[in-house]
């Protein structure tokens, strides 16, 4: 090492420099347009031989029958059940927690509190699968007497707690950009903390915390490992929260070995891809938008 | 510098050793259920002939044959024939695959230790797997659901499955899809409800293997194919093999290395 910055600092030529960091800031616009361009020329394809309403709404994903269904609704309506599932559980304890550890946890435990949480974060997720596969649904099986433990509720509460810190954090830092000056003339006013943090605060930070909900929504949506491992993989339009569902992760994920390269299995993977792409995009956009709503309310500006 | 300099050297000095050996390189890829085999065969048959290494990849059936079609691999391993439209695309690149089977494998239908059901025909296999029956009392247990769990879609043991068992009907949409045997073994094993079905040498003393049509899951039904649910394992090759994929061949048939295939729980040829 030192003997490259002795090297930047004979080419202390500041447009060298510039050049270089615009470079590597361009990269990642360079992969994010490979991607998607992989995407669309891999996942259109499959639009030759079924039109968009059977794929997106057909009821039946037999990808190597003979002949083939590509229906992916029971594998989009398998996300969206975990996702409901998953922010029931994140969004009491997630934002539960950050207004704990902002509003009301001294600043030692909040310093004990809150590596915790983020350790959280740190967990590979295949860790998860295989705790939630080997410990939580055996257990849920034999506490609520049902015929298998792998089902949404199962990977809806692991989705959940795995969840949790990105939402914690985000909302905390919502907390956090509330100015004091708000704080200040609410107490002013003769308000206590309680009616402080209900009627000032919380609103106040309300779209920084929708912000944190959508981009844990969005972790929730886009993971694949845990839920391969304990949502139990069967591709049917779910009725309750103890059926197997099959989110288009773990359906990629399972599959994409086993396809024959440039078959229409194959194409039909990364038209999945493609559909969660732009179910993760949608959800980054808006939750861009009610951030730079936001931060205009409280004349933080950009 | 003088570190750098050093690593650099020797990374060089590696790397023309490597070439200077004309060395033979084999490269094996393909099917999770034939990957055991490849592996324990690739490292004896390293230690008895230093000079060529044998890179070992899994990926699934598909992947090694499409490799084999690319040309990226020397042996493709798979737990199922190549499909028409395989063979079609390996004819158009001017790929002549060669089949050889290595060992055969059994799928045992397992079910949790508990459940009183000792026998299954492929008719209520079929029947369990495709919908129509829904309550082990149907099949002569207690009055229970049936959780189905069967391998995902597009795995070898699937395939075999699918065509064996289930002659072409589709399996019940509410059938659990596993990626691996062992989670199959795993969840059949905490199931008291569970049916599933692995390769012959996943099966533990945890969950209970049932007989088909009378015939027990035992080595001796699977090489004669008494078993119902048995099937052979292949390796692909492009054309008649020759030199080291030859030897590497020859070598897993031999005595020796079917008595490797039989370490890893599949059933030997001789």
């Amino acid at each position: 090492m030192p003997q490259l910055c002795e090297l930047f600092m004979k080419l202390n030529n500041e447009k060298i420099i510039r050049s270089a960091f615009g470079g590597l800031a361009l990269a990642s616009l360079l992969f994010l347009i490979g991607i998607i361009l992989i995407l669309f020329k891999e996942g259109l394809p499959i639009f030759r031989i079924i039109n968009l309403f059977e794929f997106i709404g057909g009821k039946a994903w037999y990808p190597t029958a003979d002949p083939p269904e590509f229906g992916i609704l029971p594998l989009i309506l398998g996300t969206l059940w975990i996702t409901v599932g998953a922010m029931l559980f994140c969004i009491p304890i997630g934002i539960g927690s950050a207004l704990f550890l902002h509003e009301i946890a001294s600043f030692r435990l909040r310093s004990i509190l809150k590596p915790i949480i983020e350790i959280l974060a740190g967990i590979p997720s295949i860790v998860y699968g295989f705790f939630g596969m080997v410990i939580i649904a055996p257990f849920l099986q034999n506490l609520l007497d049902i015929p298998i433990g792998q089902c949404a509720l199962t990977a809806s509460l692991i989705l959940g707690i795995m969840a949790v810190p990105t939402v914690c954090s985000l909302a905390e830092d919502a907390l956090s950009f509330v100015p004091k000056s708000f704080r200040e003339a609410s107490f002013a006013l003769g308000a206590n903390r309680w009616q402080t943090l209900t009627r000032v605060v919380i609103p106040a930070a309300g779209s920084g915390i929708s912000t944190a909900i959508i981009l844990g929504m969005s972790r929730v949506v886009g993971e694949t490992m845990t839920v391969l491992m304990v949502a139990g993989g069967a591709a049917m339009i779910p009725t309750s929260f103890f059926d197997p569902v099959r989110p288009m992760t773990a359906t990629i994920a399972a599959e994409m070995g086993e396809a024959s390269v440039g078959g229409s299995h194959y194409h039909a993977l990364f038209a999945i891809g493609l559909v969660l792409f732009l179910i993760t995009m949608a959800f980054n956009i808006i939750a861009e938008l009610i951030s730079c709503n936001f931060r205009l309310k409280l004349g933080l500006g950009r | 510098m003088n570190r750098i300099n050093t690593m650099f050297l020797m990374i060089l000095l590696s790397g023309s050793l490597a070439l200077a050996g004309g060395s033979a390189k084999l490269r094996v890829e393909g099917s999770t259920t034939v990957l055991p085999i490849a592996q324990l065969a690739a490292e004896e048959f390293m230690n008895a002939n230093p000079d060529v290494t044998i890179s070992i990849q899994g990926g699934g059936s598909g992947v090694g044959v499409a490799s084999l079609i690319e040309g990226t691999c020397d042996i493709a391993d798979a737990s199922r024939a190549m499909k028409d439209d395989e063979i079609k695309k390996a004819v158009d690149k001017g790929v002549n695959p060669v089949a050889h089977v290595v060992a055969m494998d059994g799928i045992a239908v397992i079910l949790h230790p508990t459940n009183k059901v000792k026998n299954l025909t492929i008719e209520q296999i079929r029947k369990i797997y495709t919908g129509k029956i829904s309550n082990w009392k149907e099949v002569g247990g207690e009055d229970k659901k049936i959780v189905v769990l069967s391998r995902d879609s597009a795995s070898g043991t699937f395939e075999a499955f699918a065509s064996l068992a289930l002659g072409g009907e589709k399996v019940r949409k509410d059938a659990l899809m596993n990626a691996s045997n062992q989670a199959i073994a795993t969840t059949v094993e905490k199931t008291p409800g569970a049916i599933g079905y692995i390769g012959a040498g996943y099966v533990s003393s945890k969950v209970k293997a049932v007989t088909v049509e009378s015939v027990v899951c035992v080595k001796k039904n699977i090489l004669t194919k008494a078993y119902p649910l048995s099937r052979p394992l292949f390796m692909y090759t492009n054309g008649k093999p020759k030199g080291a994929v030859k030897d590497f061949l020859d070598f897993i048939l031999s005595e020796e290395g079917q008595a490797l295939v039989e370490t890893v729980g599949y059933v030997g040829l001789k």
